[in-house]
């Protein structure tokens, strides 16, 4: 069931991935990217991580997207014919190459390692939101603060950068 | 039950497909999609690795990444106002005022 579930979410999302990548449109590649990050929450509900489920869906889709269609939208992009790099096929030929490589690799290794101190059963038993929580305010206190400040930083800069810049003169003129 | 090697091939297909799409397009807002992509694989490899090496570190991780993704997002479609405010156009290779 679980294969099910993960074949439909992983084949899904790179199929959005390909289309955020290839569609012409702004628009039709920002609702692809919708998909993406939609099929990627389901394989972090997968993988017991619904705290993040959560986060993605609230953050990346709820937040970031509108974003992005909210530039569009103020923007009124017109559509270039010409919409691809134009020596994109030099990219393409060694990407396609080199990916098959790193697949090949993949499938192949075993990924073994040390396992952590945070169990199937024992993240099951209170929750992942619980694990993720606990960890967050002992461990990773001081990088919390610091994304907390970076965060403060991108608000001030993006108002300070869309801001409408005034006129100089605005003051010796009245 | 799915290994390991599994998502890890999901990861690295979204992100190729990510960089592609950095690489080829020239709408800087379909460059910056590109860029969301790219985090998304990552995310995606952080979590199956917290899940198969039962860490929570992981999980942390992609959390942070999540909000950077987030200031990134918002900083780059700033800049993207204000360069279509000046020059009407979202094309990379007209954006060319830093060029040595």
């Amino acid at each position: 069931m679980v294969l099910v579930f993960f074949t439909y979410f992983a084949l899904v999302s790179i199929a959005a991935g390909v289309l955020t990548v290839a569609l012409k449109h702004p628009v039709h590649c920002g609702l692809a990217l919708l998909t993406l990050l939609l099929h990627v929450s389901g394989l972090f509900i997968l993988l017991n991580a619904e705290f993040l489920w959560a986060v993605q869906l609230i953050v990346y889709a709820g937040a970031i997207l509108v974003l992005y269609l909210f530039v569009l939208m103020l923007l009124n992009l017109k559509t270039d014919d010409r919409y691809l790099h134009s020596s994109y096929l030099y990219f393409l030929v060694p990407a396609a190459i080199g990916s098959l490589y790193v697949l090949a690799l993949l499938v192949r290794s075993p990924f073994g390692g040390a396992k952590g101190d945070a169990p199937t059963v024992a993240v099951l038993q209170d929750g992942d939101t619980y694990a993720v929580g606990i960890k967050m305010f002992s461990d990773y206190l001081l990088q919390f603060e610091i994304v907390g400040v970076f965060l403060l930083g991108a608000v001030i800069g993006a108002i300070v950068l869309a801001k409408t810049p005034k006129p100089i003169t605005d003051k010796r003129a009245r | 039950m799915v290994p390991l090697s599994a998502y890890v091939a999901v990861s690295a297909v979204l992100f190729i497909t990510g960089l592609l799409g950095v690489l080829i397009r020239r709408n800087f807002i379909i460059v910056l999609m590109s860029v969301e992509i790219m985090l998304n694989a990552a995310n995606i490899n952080l979590v199956a690795f917290s899940y198969y090496l039962e860490s929570m570190a992981g999980q942390l991780v992609a959390l942070f990444v999540i909000a950077i993704a987030a200031g990134e997002a918002a900083i780059g479609l700033a800049i993207i106002i204000v360069v279509f405010r000046g020059k009407i156009s979202t094309n990379v290779d007209e954006m060319n005022l830093l060029k040595w």
